[in-house]
Order: structure tokens, then sequence, then C-alpha cells
């Protein structure tokens, strides 16, 4: 059977497969985030968050 | 629900007056109340129970609910008129008492999940062991044993680790007042009544989930419960940021909660009857069910634990974390990635074949941010290595995530269709499964149980490290006996089940395979045997710390009573 190109269709093909493209992106933002320069010396300090306790 | 928010979000009332007029909280009266209520109505049930493990549950539950309202007022008139203050002296006034039931109780329940495993281990080698009796058959006690080990004893040090953690880390006190105990206590409750049941006969037949629908609900209002002191103390933390450990934590509790919620739907044949049926069946359920099954490991013996190890490793080796970015990806990509692999469960099954390959991809990307965490808590120990050689909790520490490693090597790899050809139905799951239980939970616990217990009882260090070391060799080579004999064990069945005669013939018949078996299903109990000695040699160890440790006294506020 052939799928018929339907405006119902194409909203649901659409919002299924947006989400790859939506959650590959919102990764490398986290990434971005993550080796961002000026985070560095935030997370260096959060690395010996267990350390400085009381 | 509304006692429950009422008991979190209470405002503490400090009063100036030297003489207060002492009264129940919202929160104690409300929930004595609800408990009262409870008690009358399980009475009616167990009364009117259509069988028997129906009515013995109910009635548990009522007595169980007549002394939650007996402790609770009770502690009422034992304790003051203010309740424990967030702080004193300008430090934050840890909530000690909750953790330290939670850790007995994960020594407890360890020993009884490591003496069950020892039994049917022992069953499996020599069948008579069941004693041809119903409630000690293999099929009533292998959900006992993995109940007790992965939600009794790892969810116990999950849940005291946890509550450690972020009152540390956010450096202020855990949120509410009762609501950490009907945490604790509620949710061994819940493994008693989940426990007894399978001995019992009760049980809706999905692995991990085998609770029936009243256990499940108890369990929901006692996970909501856990989540909302979770993310109460971390609403109110005095560090602005939120440390890494508390992510893992946020997730697992998240996702636990998301999960049992999912796979659980089901209709009772009757309100006043133990059996249900499922809402959904088929291939739809078993889908569901792997889905549940996949990521109870990925985010309760993953996520979980992954906690602890960024906590504990860290604080023991006094070293900070390696790297701190790396932490983050590997925590997101863990998210992103882990809630796919469930279909490698169903290979060759009814399954859709493009979702068994989908399964298997995402299994095979879980490799990195596996191999990424692993190598970030190994390097914490960079400049600090010396200590694997006289430490023996931090070795504990660091072997199980060298363990947390190989296991996420193996996995992946059992999850290619070809491989799983070979391996699926045979021991080699079972080999690989508690190479992660045993090595990697099992030691990370151990470990975190080995620092926890002196901070929560306040002393100044283990009773006996000497002892400490005992349990990791004897622990260590009961794990290597398991794995190695559970490998044989499991490619030699896969092997005798593929392979034809040249006339196209099936070559061996099953119990020939079974026979075959017979000498590894002796080594894998004596393997699990030793894992035992290793649990209760710890357990004499943390009992003598608390009982002869040194107080610490350079931290009086922990001595404050948590009640």
């Amino acid at each position: 059977m052939k799928a018929i190109l339907t405006l119902d269709n194409l909203a649901s093909g659409l919002v299924t497969t947006i989400w790859t493209p939506v959650f590959v992106a919102i990764f490398l933002a986290i990434i971005a985030y993550a080796f961002w320069p000026r985070n560095k010396a935030a997370f260096d300090e959060a690395a010996s968050l267990p350390l400085r306790e009381e | 629900m509304w006692f429950l928010a009422l008991c979190f979000f209470r405002k503490r009332i400090r009063m100036s007056q030297p003489s207060i007029s002492k009264s129940m909280t919202t929160g104690e009266s409300g929930l004595a109340l609800v408990f009262a209520v409870t008690a009358f109505l399980c009475l009616i049930a167990s009364a009117k129970a259509l069988d028997a493990p129906f009515a013995f549950h109910a009635a548990l539950s009522a007595a169980a609910s007549l002394a939650a309202v007996f402790c609770i007022v009770n502690r009422y008139f034992d304790r003051p008129a203010e309740l424990p203050p967030a702080e004193i002296n300008g430090r934050p006034n840890y909530n000690m008492g909750p953790i330290k039931f939670s850790s007995f109780m994960a020594m407890f329940w360890g020993i009884a999940g490591f003496l069950v495993g020892l039994i049917i281990a022992s069953q499996l080698a020599w069948p008579a062991l069941n004693f041809d009796l119903p409630w000690t058959s293999f099929g009533r006690l292998r959900p006992l044993h993995t109940s007790a080990v992965i939600f009794a004893f790892g969810g116990n040090v999950l849940i005291a680790t946890s509550f450690y953690v972020v009152q540390k880390t956010c450096r202020v006190r855990l949120a509410g007042d009762l609501a950490p105990w009907f945490v604790v206590v509620g949710y061994n409750f819940f493994i008693l009544i989940a426990g007894t049941g399978y001995l019992l006969g009760v049980t809706q037949s999905k692995e991990y989930a085998e609770p029936e629908w009243y256990a499940d609900l108890w369990l929901t209002i006692v996970w909501v419960t856990y989540l909302l002191v979770f993310l109460g103390t971390i609403i109110k933390r005095k560090e602005p940021h939120i440390f890494v450990a508390n992510w893992f934590y946020l997730a697992f509790i998240v996702t636990i909660a998301v999960l049992h919620l999912g796979n659980n739907p089901a209709l009772p044949v009757s309100v006043f009857g133990s059996k249900s049926y499922v809402a959904w069946g088929g291939i739809q359920d078993a889908m569901f069910q792997w889905w549940y099954g996949h990521n109870a490991v990925g985010f309760f013996l993953t996520a979980g634990f992954l906690a602890i190890m960024y906590y504990f490793i860290p604080k023991r080796a006094e070293r900070p974390i390696y790297s701190y970015r790396l932490s983050i990806i590997h925590f997101w990509a863990l998210i992103f990635l882990y809630i796919w692999a469930g279909p490698h469960h169903l290979h060759y099954t009814a399954l859709p074949d493009w979702t068994q390959t989908l399964g298997m991809t995402f299994s095979i990307m879980l490799w990195m941010p596996s191999w990424g965490g692993m190598i970030n808590g190994l390097m914490t120990l960079s400049g600090a290595w010396d200590k694997l050689r006289t430490d023996p909790v931090l070795r504990m520490l660091v072997v199980s995530v060298a363990f947390y490693g190989m296991s996420t090597f193996e996995g992946p790899m059992m999850s290619i269709k070809v491989v799983n050809s070979l391996s699926h139905y045979t021991d080699w799951t079972i080999g690989h499964v508690h190479s992660g239980a045993l090595g990697w939970v099992g030691f990370v616990s151990f470990g975190a149980l080995y620092c926890l217990v002196p901070w929560a009882w306040n002393r100044k260090e283990l009773y006996s490290l000497k002892l400490v070391n005992w349990h990791f060799w004897i622990a260590t080579l009961g794990i290597v006996l398991y794995i190695s004999a559970m490998w044989v064990s499991g490619i030699l069945q896969g092997l005798m089940w593929r392979a034809y005669t040249s006339l196209g013939f099936l070559e061996y018949s099953f119990i020939e395979s079974v026979e075959a078996m017979h000498p590894f299903y002796i080594i894998r109990a004596a393997g699990g045997g030793l894992f035992l000695i290793g649990a209760l040699i710890m357990a004499f160890n943390l009992w003598m710390t608390v009982r002869l440790g040194e107080q610490e006294v350079q931290m009086p506020v922990a001595l404050q009573p948590a009640e």
C-alpha cells in the first residue's frame, strides 16, 4: 500500500521524526556547555566539592 | 497526599519564649490519622480476603499501620517541644537517623539475599535441596533472591547514601521531619510484602517487577515521597552548585518512578484478592517489560551507584574528580542512550526486527559513556594510587569501577545479535549479570557502607581494616569463581544446543546439556558461598565499629539525636 501524503500524515511524521535532530541538538549544546572555556573554573571547583565539607 | 506535602514544606517556627507549649505538628497528627484509617481498612480487607496470602498481607499491613500510629505518637511524647533545628552554631544539623536505619537494613537484606542466592545455586547443583515444598521451590526463591539483593540490599544502600550525599553536598539538613522516616520504613515494608508474597506464590510474573498490584501502589506512595524529600533538600541547599552525584541520584529516583508506573498498570480481579491482570498483553507487554527491565539496570543499578562512585571515591581518595566536564557528558550520554537499549532482551522474538536492531545499536553506543565514566572514576586516583596498597576500602571502590568497565564491555557485546544467538537463555547471561551485580554494585556498596557507617555513627574509623582486607580477597575470589564458571557453562550450553550431526539432527538432548553444566554449578555455588562469607565478615566489622568504635570528637553536630 502506498502512503498518501496528507496534512495529517505529514504532521505526525514530522512530530515523530523531529525528536532525533532535537535530541542531537540538545546533546551537542550540553557538550558545548561542558567544554565552554568560561565554565572551566567553576567545574574545577565543583570537582573538589566533596572535599570542602562542613 | 496533602498531609505528606505539609510534612515537607511545613515551616519550623522557632519560638523565642523560654517555655513553649508542645503540640503535634500537622504532619504528625495527619500521618497518625491516615495510618489509623489505613489500619481499619486493612482489617476489613483481611476479613473479606479471597485468598490466604492477601488475607495475610492485609493483616500485616493493619498491624504495621497500628505500629506506625504508635511510633508517631510515642515519638511525639519523647521529643522536646521544638523539632531539631536545621542548624546548630551556624553549621547544618544533618539528619542521620534514617541513614543509620537504611544502612542497617542494607546489611541485613544483603546477607539474606546472598544466602538465598547460595541456596538456589545449590538447588541447581543438587535439585533435591528444594525439599519438594512449594515455598522452597526454585521458582519462588529465585525472585526472592533477585529482589532481596537488587531492591532490598541495593535499594537501602541507595537511599542511605543519597540521603547522606544530598545533605553533605547541599550543606543543609534533610527536608521533612517524618517524611524521611516514612521513606526508609515504608520502603522496607514494601520489601517485606514483596518477599513474603513470592514465598506464598503471589507474583505478576514480570521479571524484577514481580510484586502484585497492592505492593506496587504502596511503593508508588513511598517513592514519590522519596522524590519529594530529595528535591526538597536540593531546593533549600546552601551550596549554589548541584553536585554531579545528586544529578545521578535524581535521575535514578525520577526514572524508577516512571518505569514503575509504566510497567505495572494492571487490573486486579478483586480489590480483596492478590491476583491481577496486566493492562496490555503480548508483544507490547514484552517490550514494556524489557524497557522497564533494562532501565532498572541502567538507572537503579548504574545511575544510582555511579552517584556513589562520584562522591565516595573522591572523598575516600581525598582527590578531586578527575574531570568534572567528563562527568557532565557521562551523565547526559547515559540519560540519552540507556532508555533505548531494552529491546536487546528480545532478540529473535516476535518483536519487530527494526526494534531489535535499534536496541542493539543503542546498547553498543553505551560503550562510550560507560567507559568514559569508568575512566573518570579510576583516574580520580591520580596522585593517590599508593592508597590502593594501604586502604582496602578504597581498593574495593576502585575494583568495583573496574568491574563496571568489564561488565559494560561485555553487555554491549552480548547485545550484538549474532553473539546473542549463542548467549541468550544460557548461563553466560547469568555470569554477565553477576560480574555487574557482585563486582560493580556489590563492591561499590560495600565500599560506600565501610565509609558511611563510621561517618553516620560518628566513629573515628572502622573497627578493623584487616577484616576489610579479608572481605575484599574472599569476595573477589568468589566473584572470579562465579563468573568464570558461568562463562564456561554458558558457552558450553549454547554450543551444545546448536550442535547438529552430519544427518541434520540435533546432536544433544536438552538433558545432556543440563548434565554437562553440573560441575560448573558446584563451582558457582562455591563462589557464592565465598561472597556470603565476605559479607558476614563485613557485618561483624560494622557491628563492632558501631559498638566499640572511638567517638569522633570534632563533630559534635552529628551527635544530635535524629528523632
